[in-house]
């Protein structure tokens, strides 16, 4: 038995290595290789990939800067940012209702937040595609109070369907850290002469300011990466990083170039992550 | 008393909370409501129709897909319960291992980075290798990715369980692996079974890494779903959607509810 | 009467990383005792249980059952079985498979099997409850299914971890006698583990007090009590006065010392070797108040007062220091003494024990 402390880690240890790590290290070489003449990569090593995120070729073949893909970087930042604050303000009023009610009804309200959350993200982003729609319920009603174009195809509906994407990483931690506020301390709150928006400013917020933060990771990190909103619901013109990466290896074909978007956003990601690690060690250092 | 004085009460904050949950399950009652719509335009309501859901059962190409999906999913989830059962055995039972933080952080991996840049990695390492076999390029992608799905609630189901079971057992003259079968894996059945059904979810409806890895014969459903909102939104999309709507939610509540019930008894 | 050795413990260390839980401990346990590790929290006493049980290895040293030597036996290979603190039931099975677990992994066959199961339910009075599961029970319950278990496979020393502790103060004094009973009964040695010297001093033949990670002494309970070995035993089991002394001769078992009271005494020590400082420790319960100061006599003022019912504690200042006294109240209107009063105390020369500082 004392050989399966060692044994039980080699498949999950083997598995990473082998999906994860070595694919990594290879995206990593192929972002300093040559294009290939016909897609794919010639082996090199060339910060090439790199320049062209920041400088396009003009006429005369000299660099100059572009900032297309800069936009599309900041784009991706914007919207990943914006989900993570809408996700934030609204799963703290419902996730304070659920945490307020009977253990019964509790449950209830979890497993209808959660529920949606199983049903394939696919479905879930059509869904939004049929509503916000031209023939759609939203779109039509948009057209009926006199709205200019389409709402599709927008940062806006992208937004939409990432907020409506992640939520319930939001609501769960946000629950988790409200339910466990000890009631006595809202009434000892009102008991200390505070209004109710006080308590809630000053006592609430800051007790459930590690769920929110727990949540914001959960929500932010995969909304840099996601791929379906921007495909379904920008339609292709509204690009965020994944679809930037994506189309590389589709039709575009610049191997070498998708890497090194692909390694800046897992740089993006790590940054995150690492800050998060921080704050986290700096708070059980506190304690 | 009276709702004046509560000091829980926040007044709006229900008012918000019921939009949020009709916000939430708007979209998917849409979907459903017009897979019955008997015209061909998904959004112009004509008159009730079944004859959608019997185009989608009709239909090659998507029960092709479902088979994918299938193998896919049911191979991934065994290989990467197992994997995580394993790892979760070492990982709570042993606090002393070295290099045990750096363990369970590799096996979160897939959790930690962008899907699609493990997707674009896996593509260009399998590539490399002359990996060509689709399904299994799918099979092995899923497993890594499902293992930290599988891995989570069978961790936390041992690690809410005192090691004091399986120290008796041993007292009571059980071998370790005797141990483990009869006392240590019916306890964490529940665990187990959580994390089976979030692996199989999970490699069901995945689409980015699928999609990236696709070699045509291998089309997921996700992927198919994908391919046939690029053409156009159709009512049989909406029923092939309401199908997997449905076994999402059979999947999804049977699971909770196994768990649940688990965590009363335990 | 010459008995077995059932356990011998030998030299045993047990570091944690830097920690050092256990160091050097040595002690023998014989055949049919009752015998106890006693100790506050942290003193090693689990531990020590833990590596009998097999759950640890020592760093060093040896174990062994029956002459037998165990340290390196894996848990399910000694013959040797726990009652967890936690009792450890199989949520899963019923009482009656819970007990026949370890029989089966024994490899008895199922007509002996059922037979020991209902033997050890009719000995715990759990008959009636045979197909029910653990969580249908009560704390006392669950307690005498997990003896039952623990003794069915017929162990050669039985492990028990502070089995009482998780049950509520009446029950918990009845299933001391049960728990005595039962030792008698079954003629296997006990290995008894706790913090409450109440329970130790009520249940075992013979005590070790652990501290430190060491042994401070090993004794029957009234040894323990009466001819504590050192300072932490004294101070650990039971209350004492603890005072400065003077030793002026030693001779074998007694020494003579000069109190700070100023008179001079005659009694029994531990040890010392010559003359120098020393404590002399001196029980509430054996000093004299008013009419019955006995002894060497002093005065003190009480000035604090503590009403426990079967009796009164009073904290009286002396010249010398602060005495605590404490006075049986045998009868209903006893004689009880203001804040404020001044009394006489007394005590006898052998009622006291000088101790090594």
């Amino acid at each position: 038995m004392r050989g399966f402390r060692f044994w039980g880690l080699v498949p999950a240890w083997g598995l990473m290595v082998a999906t994860l790590m070595v694919p990594l290290v290879i995206v990593a070489l192929v972002s300093v290789a040559e294009r290939g003449a016909y897609g794919g990569f010639a082996w090199a090593f060339t910060l090439e990939p790199y320049k062209e995120i920041l400088f396009s070729e003009d006429w005369d073949g000299n660099l100059v800067f572009d900032p297309k893909y800069l936009a599309i970087i900041g784009r991706t930042l914007a919207l990943a940012a914006a989900t993570t604050a809408i996700c934030m303000a609204l799963a703290l009023p419902v996730a304070y209702v659920i945490a307020t009610r009977t253990p019964r009804m509790k449950a209830a309200l979890i497993y209808l937040v959660t529920l949606p959350f199983w049903v394939s993200m696919i479905v879930r982003v059509y869904a939004w595609l049929i509503i916000l729609g031209n023939d759609g319920v939203v779109g039509r009603a948009w057209a009926a109070l006199g709205g200019e174009g389409t709402l599709l195809f927008t940062s806006g509906a992208m937004l939409v369907g990432m907020v409506y994407s992640y939520i319930p990483l939001m609501v769960l931690p946000v629950f988790a850290a409200i339910e466990k506020l000890d009631p006595a301390l809202l009434e000892a709150g009102a008991d200390l002469y505070a209004s109710r928006w006080t308590t809630a400013r000053r006592v609430i917020l800051p007790l459930t300011w590690p769920g929110l933060a727990a949540g914001a990771i959960l929500v932010f990190v995969p909304a840099l990466g996601t791929v379906l909103e921007p495909m379904l619901l920008g339609g292709g013109k509204q690009m965020m990083m994944g679809t930037l990466i994506q189309s590389q290896f589709g039709g575009a074909r610049n191997w070498p170039f998708g890497a090194a978007v692909a390694l800046v956003l897992m740089a993006m990601v790590v940054l995150v992550l690492i800050a998060n690690a921080r704050r986290a060690m700096r708070k059980e250092a506190r304690a | 008393m009276s709702t004046q004085h509560d000091v829980r009460h926040y007044p709006g904050a229900g008012l918000v909370t019921w939009a949020f949950f009709l916000w939430l399950y708007a979209p998917i009652a849409v979907v459903i409501w017009f897979s019955f719509n008997e015209n061909r335009l998904v959004s112009v309501w004509s008159g009730f129709s079944t004859k959608w859901y019997a185009a989608a059962l009709e239909n090659d190409a998507l029960l092709g897909a479902l088979r994918t999906s299938l193998t896919v999913a049911v191979t991934a989830t065994v290989v990467a319960t197992l994997v995580a059962l394993s790892a979760a055995m070492v990982l709570t039972r042993h606090a002393d291992l070295k290099f045990r933080r750096l363990s369970e952080t590799v096996v979160n991996l897939p959790l930690l980075l962008p899907e699609i840049v493990i997707a674009v990695a896996s593509l260009i390492l399998f590539s490399q290798i002359g990996f060509t076999n689709g399904l299994a390029r799918l099979i092995v992608a899923h497993s890594a990715f499902c293992t930290p799905f599988a891995f989570l609630p069978i961790r936390a189901r041992l690690a809410g369980m005192s090691a004091d079971y399986e120290e008796a057992a041993q007292d009571l003259y059980a071998a370790p692996f005797t141990a483990f079968r009869r006392v240590t894996f019916p306890l964490i059945l529940p665990g187990v079974f959580a994390g089976a059904m979030l692996a199989f979810v999970i490699s069901m409806d995945d689409f980015i890494t699928s999609n990236m890895l696709n070699t045509g014969g291998t089309t997921t459903l996700p992927v198919y779903i994908f391919s046939l909102i690029k053409k156009g939104t159709t009512p049989e999309l909406n029923a092939i959607s309401t199908l997997l709507i449905l076994a999402s939610l059979i999947i999804a509540t049977l699971a909770l509810a196994i768990s649940a019930r688990a965590m009363r008894r335990g | 009467m010459t008995r077995g050795k059932a356990v011998e413990v030998f030299n045993v260390t047990k570091r944690f990383g830097d920690y050092l839980a256990l160091d050097q401990v040595s002690f023998t346990i014989h055949e049919n005792e009752f015998f106890t590790l006693l100790g506050p929290s942290g003193c090693g006493k689990t531990t020590l249980l833990r590596m009998i049980a097999g759950f640890e290895t020592p760093s060093e040293g040896a174990i062994s059952l029956f002459g037998t030597e165990i340290a390196t036996l894996p848990p399910h290979k000694r013959h040797v079985n726990t009652v967890f603190q936690s009792y450890a039931l199989f949520p899963h099975m019923t009482l009656e498979q819970n007990i026949a677990f370890g029989l089966e992994n024994l490899g008895w066959d199922k007509a002996r099997r059922q037979a020991r199961v209902a033997e050890m339910l009719e000995m715990v009075h759990m008959t009636p409850f045979a197909r029910r599961r653990p969580a249908q029970l009560s704390g006392g319950q669950r307690q005498r299914i997990a003896l039952a278990r623990a003794l069915a496979p017929e162990p050669k020393v039985l492990l028990l971890d502070e089995p009482l502790s998780a049950l509520d103060l009446k029950l918990r004094q009845a299933m001391r006698d049960e728990l005595r009973e039962l030792q008698r009964m079954t003629g296997i040695t006990f290995i008894f583990v706790t913090h409450d010297q109440d329970e130790a001093l009520d249940m075992s033949d013979r005590i070790c007090v652990l501290g430190k990670g060491q042994i401070q002494q090993i004794g029957t309970p009234s040894e323990i009590y009466e001819e504590p070995e050192n300072r932490f035993v004294a101070d650990f089991i039971g209350e004492t006065n603890f005072l400065e002394a003077e030793v002026i001769a030693v001779e074998g078992a007694t020494a003579r010392v000069r109190t700070a009271f100023g008179f001079e005494i005659t009694t029994f020590q531990k040890g010392l070797t010559g003359p120098g400082r020393a404590t002399l420790s001196l029980r509430p319960e054996k000093i004299g108040m008013e009419d019955q100061a006995a002894g060497n006599l002093l005065t003190g003022t009480v000035s604090a007062k503590n009403y426990m019912g079967g009796y009164t504690h009073y904290t009286v200042d002396t010249p010398a220091g602060v005495l605590r006294v404490s006075r049986r109240n045998a009868v209903s209107q006893a004689q009880s003494y203001e804040i404020g009063r001044e009394v006489r105390l007394g005590f006898r020369d052998d009622s006291a024990r000088v101790l090594a500082q």
